[in-house]
């Protein structure tokens, strides 16, 4: 499976999620889902008065992809600036997840980032 | 005993590779494979004989009319309706379901009124009658299954009363692969003046089906599952019912007389058939049902029943994988799954990459998959075309991504 989009780097932040967890109090929480398949990832994130990141942690449950990319995007989030992070696309995700993934399992990738932004949006209020 | 390496010929999909692997195509239940025979028969309408159908004077347009026209005489014989007229072309089961709860259900159920559903019922044959009973104020009502994965038929004298009017159920579960006692069902919905809709989706593909025999008054099924074109299916209802429905759609082909403020119907069937109907994937279904014909329903089913039986065997003897639903010879040719607590779109994922076509989710049943208390199923399909060996290689592919995914 040398193409495969299951390499050792994905299988190992989904055997070993980084920062899988719960904040005892966190200033900006997103969370989103998706009915068709089940997964639902949850973003929680401290940061300081200058808006850089502090803490970030992800819960939830869901397929290999979507799991080990909220492992690598919590990983990323750490001491980055609000307003960097509301511009992370969704190119950059695929970058950091540096697979190849069909159209069917994009959605998968996605998910953390859409967790992301709706708690970056929250953070206009 | 099917001759299943000379029936893979007439399949020239079967040949492909994919991921570098020989396809292993297992996703039959949702949609099947077409053989030579069928696309011939398409190919020839449109290179030989093809015209829009109907009043057509000229010899083209009486020549595809009688093609057309000779495929509902085909499925007709299939399922063994009394009369050709008794067979309306649709799109698919979903419209077939969708027209019965427009005509006749607009006409017959009412407020308090029941309709009986079951736990393993497809969307599509629960949503549309949801619409109906909001737009009614009629109730649903469903029979549910037991842990095994059977209907629990010891509950539908509790449930059938006056009140229904109609029971709505699947001759086999697209997820459970359970077969249903359809005649007993409907014999029931009759004693208490009910009539009986069967979702034939997922039967009618697979094993004989004889209207007359089991009674019901509508049966639907889709031509893209039985190795007929996608964007035509049948609905069977008894000629008495479709006498009286209102039509469905308005428009050509539908009419006998137009004036401006209203217009009289056209003869069953094509009061039910509005527009420029499917032409050449009915002619196309015509052909698959003669090749489903000529090989035997009894065989397809028999073959499948003994390669399903294999594959269950070889899957329920990996550690970690449960199969839902009941053993081997109470289904048909659909084995639902867990493996370990890999997600089925994963695992659906890695076994592409191993050549092996699979479908993962809930194939549109989420009432059965929340009754299972599952989000999701990983589900291998078995047709006439599917073999033994094929069974290993899914096997051994689940092995290997075990190894894989490891944990
Ligand atoms: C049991 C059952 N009913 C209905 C359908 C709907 O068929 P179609 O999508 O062709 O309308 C399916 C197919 O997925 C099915 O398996």
């Amino acid at each position: 499976m040398a193409s495969s989009p299951y390499r050792e780097r994905v299988l190992d932040h989904y055997h070993h999620p980084r920062h899988r967890r719960r904040l005892k109090a966190p200033d900006l929480i997103g969370e989103k889902d998706n009915p068709v398949c089940g997964d639902r990832v949850r973003i929680e994130l401290r940061v300081d008065d200058e808006g850089r990141v502090l803490e970030a942690a992800f819960s939830g449950d869901g397929c290999i992809i979507s799991m080990a990319t909220a492992s690598m995007l919590v990983e990323h989030v750490y001491g980055r600036s609000v307003s960097e992070l509301r511009r992370l696309t969704q190119e950059d995700v695929l970058r950091m997840l540096g697979i190849d993934l069909g159209p069917a399992r994009l959605h998968c990738a996605l998910l953390p980032l859409e967790a992301l932004h709706s708690a970056l949006e929250a953070s206009r209020e | 005993m099917l001759d299943v390496e000379r029936i893979r010929r007439d399949f020239p999909i079967l040949c492909r590779q994919v991921h570098g692997k020989p396809l292993v195509f297992l996703d039959s239940a949702a949609s099947s494979q077409k053989p030579l025979q069928v696309l011939a028969a398409m190919e020839e309408t449109y290179r030989q004989c093809y015209a829009n159908v109907h009043r057509g004077v000229y010899t083209l347009s009486e020549e595809a009319t009688c093609s057309y026209e000779e495929a509902r005489d085909k499925v007709a014989s299939f399922i063994n309706a009394r009369a050709r007229e008794e067979i309306i072309f649709t799109r698919n089961t979903t419209e077939s379901i969708n027209l019965v709860a427009y005509t006749w259900g607009r006409t017959h159920i009412g407020p308090g009124d029941r309709i009986l559903l079951t736990e393993m019922e497809h969307h599509s044959n629960i949503v549309p009658w949801q619409l109906l009973a909001q737009e009614k104020g009629a109730e649903l009502v469903y029979l549910p299954i037991t842990d095994e994965g059977f209907l629990d038929l010891d509950r539908l004298d509790d449930l059938l009363d006056e009140r229904v009017k109609l029971v709505a159920f699947t001759m086999m579960s697209n997820v459970l692969g359970t077969i249903i006692p359809v005649k007993e069902i409907v014999e029931k919905a009759h004693q208490v003046g009910a009539i009986a809709l069967v979702d034939g989706a997922q039967a009618v593909p697979h094993m004989p089906v004889d209207v007359q025999d089991l009674g019901c008054d509508f049966l639907a099924f889709s031509g893209h599952k039985m190795c007929g074109p996608t964007g035509i299916g049948v609905l069977y209802g008894r000629e008495e019912l479709l006498e009286e429905m209102p039509p469905f759609l308005g428009g050509g082909d539908m009419i006998r007389r137009v004036e401006l403020d209203h217009s009289t119907w056209n003869d069953l069937p094509w009061k039910f058939e509005a527009g420029t109907p499917a032409i050449v994937e009915g002619i196309g279904l015509g052909a698959a049902v003669d090749y489903l014909t000529e090989i035997g329903m009894e065989a397809i089913a028999a073959h499948e029943q003994e390669v399903v039986a294999y594959a269950m065997e070889r899957l329920s003897a990996l550690p970690g994988l449960k199969i839902v639903g009941p053993p081997a010879e109470h289904r048909g040719g659909v084995i639902a799954f867990t493996f370990r607590n890999i997600h089925p779109h994963d695992l659906a994922h890695l076994l592409d990459l191993e050549g092996i076509a699979v479908r993962a989710g809930h194939h549109c049943a989420q009432p059965l998959h929340r009754r299972l208390g599952l989000v999701a199923t990983t589900r291998a399909s078995f047709y006439l075309y599917n073999t033994s060996e094929e069974a290993d290689r899914l096997a051994e592919a689940l092995e290997k991504v075990a190894r894989i995914v490891g944990k």
